[in-house]
């Protein structure tokens, strides 16, 4: 099993504690001059997203993740199957809806996202930062009323419900950012 | 973090203004020393010597054309991570009782916002000098040359009781991780119960040394005897190693000693240290010296500091890491 002692610890190595996949978000170093250096670590959990201290001291080791990242696209959604396909293998993937956590709001068939896979397995999925999806339903706009700080609620057709502007339609096209879950604009067909 | 792209990274990362500082406060050290009589002096940077310590671990190079020319019987040279073997045998050798220089520390692992593994060092020594002298001489260094104020001299104990509730000196490595566990910090889970200087570090670095020095510079002496390094211990009730340091808005910026003689005690010391190494599974560094045999000649009593030249400028500079005070540092040198 690959490991990386703390003289390879940097920001965004991959590694491995308890079985789980973590990624270092950030790593300090502290010595006192003639005294024992530590190694003040951030770790995210990548299938959690939880973020955990640890302290390591030099000549110490963590276990390295297999951790890899591909291309992949959002092909259909079967009850709480979410099917996905690699675009470089075709090979095919399905997540749970637990792994696909909020992403699930946003994926419309043949979109394009990023797949984490940790020991060949998936455990989480990014869509792209910006989508575009039609509105399903929402209460009637108030024609004329372009200002965008009366809003109401709406649903996409994913399913899911974003605030957006009181001017949007049934059948409008919006693009939303997906990191924030925040509507951005209208947009023609 | 540094975010320039690669086609950029030709560029220091310290501006200009700042480089002249650096410049200037060279001048402003040479200056002090000039004053007071002291000799520059220049010793090698690549030494078949290297200071023996726990925590510190020297780049070595060979005088050959490829790696696998290197025999056991191949001399290595060390990068100096200090000029002290160098600056001691020139001591003892006579001539002027008071030098200093001003050169470039190699240490291998040292990577952060206040270390990068080759640093600036001024270093100095003066015979006659005793433990309360030595202090004196940085503090006078200390007061000119940070100007936030004359450093207060304070124990180890002291600071350490006053920053965790316990004093440091008699404490068990047990008694240590309880302080740990109740102040909530983080440790390794490598670190060994009995390894008391491990708890002491961690409490040390984590707790006591952030505090230091934020009204004015603080000098602080009196250590434990298992970190007295290349210091006289003192046999108080407890012992105490006549070792001091200089802290400035809690970043460390200088170590002294009042310096051993005794080439026996050295010599055990280095074995002790060794064996330390190798159960830490580092590599042993070299028990003999041309120190030791300085030190059988007769070193006088004097006290040494060593002062990191970089952490000065930044501090000066008022910025909070030493990329910001290198032209180039070393992910870019």
């Amino acid at each position: 099993m690959a490991t990386y002692n703390t003289s390879e610890f940097r920001k965004g190595l991959k590694v491995q504690l308890d079985g789980e996949p973590y990624l270092m978000i950030e790593c300090t170093f502290v010595k006192p001059g003639k005294g024992q250096a530590l190694y003040k670590c951030k770790l995210k959990n990548l299938i959690r997203n939880t973020v955990i201290d640890r302290t390591y001291k030099s000549g110490d080791t963590i276990e390295a993740a297999d951790v890899e990242e591909i291309e992949a696209q959002f092909l259909y959604r079967q009850g709480d199957s979410f099917i996905f396909m690699d675009n470089n293998t075709y090979e095919q993937y399905e997540l749970t809806k637990d792994q696909v956590d909020e992403a699930w709001k946003y994926l419309k068939e043949g979109m394009p996202c990023t797949m984490l896979l940790f020991n060949g397995r998936p455990i989480s999925v990014t869509p792209p930062n910006h989508v575009v999806l039609r509105v399903e339903y929402c209460e009637p706009g108030v024609r004329g009323n372009t200002a965008t700080n009366v809003t109401k609620p709406c649903q996409l057709e994913t399913g899911a419900e974003i605030i957006v502007p009181a001017f949007v339609e049934i059948g409008d096209l919006i693009k939303i950012d997906t990191r924030t879950g925040e509507y951005i604009e209208r947009v023609k067909e | 973090m540094d975010t320039r792209s690669p086609d950029n990274d030709f560029r220091p990362t310290a501006r200009w203004e700042i480089l002249r500082m650096r410049a200037e406060l060279l001048e402003e050290f040479r200056q002090f020393f000039k004053e007071r009589g002291f000799l520059e002096v220049e010793t090698p940077l690549l030494s078949q010597d290297t200071v023996v310590d726990r925590h510190l671990d020297p780049f070595w190079v060979c005088d050959v054309e490829r790696p696998e020319e290197i025999r056991p019987s191949t001399p290595r040279y060390f990068l100096q991570t200090s000029p002290e073997f160098g600056m001691k045998r020139l001591l003892a050798a006579g001539g002027p009782g008071a030098i200093y220089q001003i050169t470039r520390a190699f240490r291998r692992g040292e990577k952060g916002p206040l270390h990068n593994p080759e640093f600036t060092i001024v270093e100095w020594y003066r015979v006659g000098d005793n433990y309360q002298s030595g202090m004196e001489l940085l503090a006078d260094l200390a007061e000119r040359i940070l100007k936030g104020g004359r450093p207060s001299i304070c124990t180890y104990s002291d600071v350490f009781r006053d920053a965790v509730g316990i004093y440091p000196l008699e404490a068990s490595g047990s008694q240590l991780q309880g302080v740990a566990r109740f102040l909530g910090i983080a440790w390794p889970e490598s670190l060994a119960v009995d390894d008391r200087d491990g708890w002491l570090d961690l409490l040390w670095s984590e707790c006591v040394q952030p505090r230091l020095g934020h009204d004015r510079p603080v000098i602080v002496c009196d250590y434990p005897p298992s970190q007295a390094a290349l210091a006289v211990v003192r046999a108080d009730t407890p012992p105490v190693a006549e070792r001091f340091e200089l802290f400035f808005r809690g970043v460390e910026l200088a170590n002294g000693y009042h310096e051993l003689r005794d080439p026996e005690e050295l010599r055990r010391r280095i074995r002790a240290t060794n064996a330390q190494r190798i159960s830490d599974g580092k590599s042993p560094l070299p028990e003999e010296s041309r120190l030791l045999r300085a030190m059988e000649h007769g070193l006088s009593p004097c006290v040494g500091v060593a002062l990191g030249f970089d952490r000065v400028v930044m501090l000066r500079a008022g910025v909070r890491s030493l990329r910001e005070v290198l032209a180039f540092p070393f992910d870019i040198a």
